[in-house]
């Protein structure tokens, strides 16, 4: 059955989905950080549908703090990836293993 | 009394300091702390014992702390004192006391000589703890406690494996009457709930019938560590090896003190033992056999120790048998004379084996009476007290008492008392042997060494003892003095006798005087005793014993651990290694460092989160 | 919930889609800002006009900008493209399509389960009342995202700065 509430969460289930997949297959690192950046997207849209749906505010509270917490980490993995790629001359994140951390 | 914890402490404390400052004290040091502590825990006994007399107390019992307590099952590390362990406490630190003393001359020469105090004081310790034990399961701590210093002790010497063998030998098989005796207190705490002694001798009572299955099977596997312990047929092997050991410890442990633990538990139990006549039979029955079989052994060993060695197998058996016919306090009273006049002769049979640089076998010896006169007569002394020589002996009175009440007593019978007036007659025969081997005849060795002070003057003491200590309980047909069996009246019951008289008492006494006499002079006209080879081989080898266990217990698990060299149960074990190493191997493999597998891995457990979820969901 | 819902999610699907099959990095970034507008869209339509001016001015407009602004520095170009195109092989990415289209399916099953919500009214909710409670209860975490927000902007000031290469003393004689 679907409601409003069930497709704005079945559409933001496939968004965080897709990247997922983008996270599993791909080897760059800027493509990962893009992956990161659909999945917060889609978890925000499930909030903001949330917050529809009981109409209180908690959701889009949550959805802000989101959006700060992807400012906060795109800036601080922006910085990390180029540190990276001046050390190792690539954005292969496979090539970031030799600490099989 | 409350200073009674000093006794099993100061011992225990000296072992300790030995081991940690042997280097620093030196010889004199060693002695010192070696004797001392015995020594003190000695005077403390006596001083506690004079107190505990007077008080009229029945039982003291000193609580020192908690040693484990689950729900209602307490054990606390508690000291008992009672007539019973103050005797045995006695002999213990006196006597032990007295070997200490000797050993500062025995062991002299000795380089490890630091070591051979501090397990003496250990062994001291672990066996005072055992006679003072409030439960049975801080009894069982200083069994094993002996058990341990009678292995380190036999193989002192561990340089000659020969020596090691025998110290595994006599450990390996007092272990077989251990575990019976594990079972006996797993049994106990079954059934009684308790291993307090005066519980479950107050309990058992109520809990069973006499002959019940439980309180017998109980007694049995008790009567099985006893055995073991005390060197009794069928564990008594170990004791003549155990002769490899240093002669102190001979006359220490192999002796006065740690194979008469046995016949401490029997006496401890007594309640137990009285309700089970089926065990109590045994007991006297193992007690009769072993007394035959090991004074026939006795009677053609050419090794001096070894010849003690049975003869104290056998004396034990006379205690076993006492106890076995209900005559618990002569038991007690033929342990107190025989650890002092068997310590007496393993003491003499060290000096002469010192005297002839370390020759044991008695057919080397001869005519020492001339070169070491002290040492005869001490000997003799020792010797008359083990025959049994009538009236001026410790030995008469004490085997006297067992020979009288195997016989007269209610669950005695004649049978038994032909056995005990029989093994009168061989120790007789075995103990005029030795003396006339050793002292009398010519001379084959030359005396290089002469004992000095340290070592004659416990020898003096001990003699005195093993004279004076029969005077303590006299039978009713010479004086009537019964000082020990009052003495052990409120733990011991007094034993029952039914074919009791005078009469029959002159009489038995006369013929175990009679026979006694007739085995010195038989002894004495036909020396060497013409023995077929066969037999004599037989019986210097302890009835085959030996040769029988080799056949039936170590050829067949040889052979088992040739047939399992790769062990089954280890495979076990190797496989469970295995598979743990081919886990470590893939758990490492995911710790590639490449960041897309670890995201999988959080993907993996979503998808089995949500799978869970939805199952969950179907099923409910 | 109209034909605008429908549309919107499309696209949203479609450029994302696009994202994450692209194999220059520039496109793909062009194509996840369709996406956000998209995003923007149904946030609109969920009653949240705010969080959708917040979605195209702070996501679509600032971090995007900052990632294209720092592909364009690192001058990553067709080399890049190449590389991942020498990649992104179907055996590589079927396995997780496949396990994440799994997880997908599970999600969309639960999301539709019974008992499901009363009929969906799309309530509209106040900024104000967003506002409010954001400055109301969630005060601390308020303060806690700003605290966030700096330690980010300090810590890619100190990742970021280009600093002289320094090799341990150790390594270095090794290499001589």
């Amino acid at each position: 059955m679907i409601t409003s509430t069930t497709a704005g969460l079945v559409l933001a289930g496939i968004l965080f989905t897709m990247g997922l997949v983008s996270m599993l297959i791909r080897r760059n690192l800027i493509f990962m950080l893009v992956s990161v950046e659909v999945m917060l997207n889609a978890a925000g849209l499930a909030f903001i549908v949330a917050a529809s749906r009981w109409g209180q505010p908690e959701g889009q509270v949550m959805f802000m703090f989101i959006l700060a917490m992807a400012a906060a980490e795109v800036s601080v993995g922006l910085a990390l990836i180029l540190q990276l790629y001046h050390q190792l001359k690539t954005l292969d994140s496979d090539e970031a293993s030799k600490m099989n951390g | 009394m409350n200073w009674m914890y000093l006794v099993p402490a100061m011992p225990f404390l000296g072992a300790l300091l030995l081991v940690l400052f042997s280097k620093k004290i030196g010889k004199t040091g060693v002695s010192l702390i070696g004797c001392g502590s015995v020594g003190i825990a000695a005077l403390v006994t006596i001083v506690a014992g004079l107190q505990f007399m007077n008080s009229g107390l029945q039982q003291f019992s000193l609580p020192l702390w908690n040693w484990l307590s689950v729900g209602n099952f307490n054990i606390g590390i508690t000291l008992h004192l009672d007539a019973l362990s103050l005797a045995f406490t006695f002999v213990i630190t006196f006597v032990g006391f007295l070997i200490h003393v000797y050993s500062t001359g025995y062991m002299a020469e000795d380089p490890d000589f630091a070591r051979f105090f501090a397990s003496m004081n250990l062994f001291v310790g672990a066996m005072l703890m055992l006679v003072l034990a409030d439960n049975l399961l801080l009894l069982y701590f200083g069994w094993e406690g002996v058990g341990l210093c009678s292995y380190l002790l036999i193989g002192f010497w561990y340089k000659d494996p020969a020596n090691g063998a025998a110290a595994r030998k006599a450990f390996i098989v007092t272990r077989v009457g251990d575990t019976a005796m594990a079972i006996a207190l797993f049994l106990l705490v079954q059934h009684t709930g308790s291993l307090q002694l005066t519980d479950i001798l107050a309990k058992a009572p109520t809990l069973w019938t006499t002959g019940d299955a439980t309180v017998v099977t109980i007694a049995f596997l008790l009567l099985g560590g006893a055995v073991g312990k005390s060197a009794q047929l069928p564990l008594q092997t170990w004791l003549p090896d155990a002769m490899a050991g240093p002669t102190p410890v001979s006359a220490l442990i192999h002796a006065a003190t740690m194979v008469t633990a046995g016949v401490y538990l029997i006496a401890r139990s007594h309640v137990l033992f009285t309700m089970a006549p089926a065990a109590q039979a045994t007991v006297a029955i193992v007690g009769a056999v072993t007394l035959i079989l090991a004074g026939c052994s006795a009677f053609v060993q050419t090794d001096i120790k070894r010849v003690l060695a049975y003869s104290t197998i056998s004396q034990i058996g006379y205690m076993f048998l006492a106890l076995g016919v209900g005559a618990w306090s002569a038991a007690i009273f033929h342990f107190i004379t025989h650890a002092f006049f068997k310590a007496l002769l393993f003491l003499g049979a060290g000096a002469v084996i010192v005297a002839l640089h370390h020759e044991q076998d008695m057919f080397k010896m001869g005519g020492l009476r001339k070169s070491l006169p002290g040492v005869f007569w001490i000997f003799l002394i020792g010797s008359a007290s083990l025959a049994a020589i009538p009236f001026v002996t410790a030995g008469f009175y004490s085997k006297d008492q067992i020979v009288w009440l195997a016989g007269a007593s209610a669950q005695g019978g004649a049978g038994y008392w032909i056995v005990a007036v029989m093994g009168a007659f061989i120790t007789a025969m075995y103990t005029t042997r030795m003396m006339l081997l050793v002292f009398y005849g010519k001379e084959k060795t030359h005396v290089h060494h002469r004992p000095g002070l340290n070592m004659m003057v416990p020898l003096y003491v001990l003699a005195v003892c093993s004279t004076l200590a029969g005077f303590m309980e006299l039978p009713h047909t010479l004086g009537h003095v019964t000082l020990l069996s009052d003495f052990l009246q409120p733990v011991l019951p007094a034993v029952v006798t039914e074919h009791a008289s005078t009469a029959l008492e002159w009489g038995s006494q006369g013929v175990a005087t009679l026979l006694c006499l007739a085995g010195i002079y038989i002894v004495w006209r036909v020396l060497p005793i013409p023995f077929p080879r066969e037999v004599k081989t037989f019986l210097k080898n302890g009835w085959g014993f030996d040769a029988a266990y080799n056949l039936l217990f170590v050829q067949p698990y040889v052979l088992l651990a040739r047939l399992n060299r790769k062990d089954v149960v280890d495979r076990l074990y190797v496989g469970l290694a295995a598979i743990t190493r081919y886990f470590h191997r893939m758990m490492s493999a995911t710790q590639s460092g490449i960041l897309r597998w670890y995201i999988m891995g959080i993907v993996m457990g979503a998808v089995v989160i949500l799978s869970v979820i939805i199952w969950r969901q179907y099923t409910v | 919930m109209g034909a605008a819902f429908y549309i919107a999610a499309a696209i949203a699907i479609l450029s994302t889609a696009m994202v994450i099959t692209r194999y220059n990095i520039m496109h793909a970034l062009l194509y996840l800002i369709v996406s956000l507008l998209s995003v923007a869209v149904i946030f609109y339509i969920y009653g949240a006009p705010f969080m959708a001016a917040l979605e195209v001015i702070i996501y679509a407009g600032a971090i995007m900008v900052l990632m294209i602004f720092f592909v364009m520095m690192l001058n990553l170009g067709q080399q890049s493209a190449g590389d991942e195109r020498h990649w992104l092989t179907p055996r590589v990415w079927i396995g997780p399509a496949l396990l994440c289209l799994f997880l997908l399916a599970e999600l969309v099953y639960l999301i539709m389960q019974p008992p499901a919500p009363p009929a969906g009214e799309i309530v509209m909710v106040d900024p104000k009342a967003v506002g409010k409670s954001l400055f109301g209860p969630y005060i601390l975490a308020v303060e806690l995202a700003g605290m966030l927000l700096m330690a980010g902007i300090v810590g890619a000031y100190h990742l970021g700065r280009q600093k002289k290469k320094i090799t341990h003393r150790f390594l270095e004689r090794a290499t001589q």
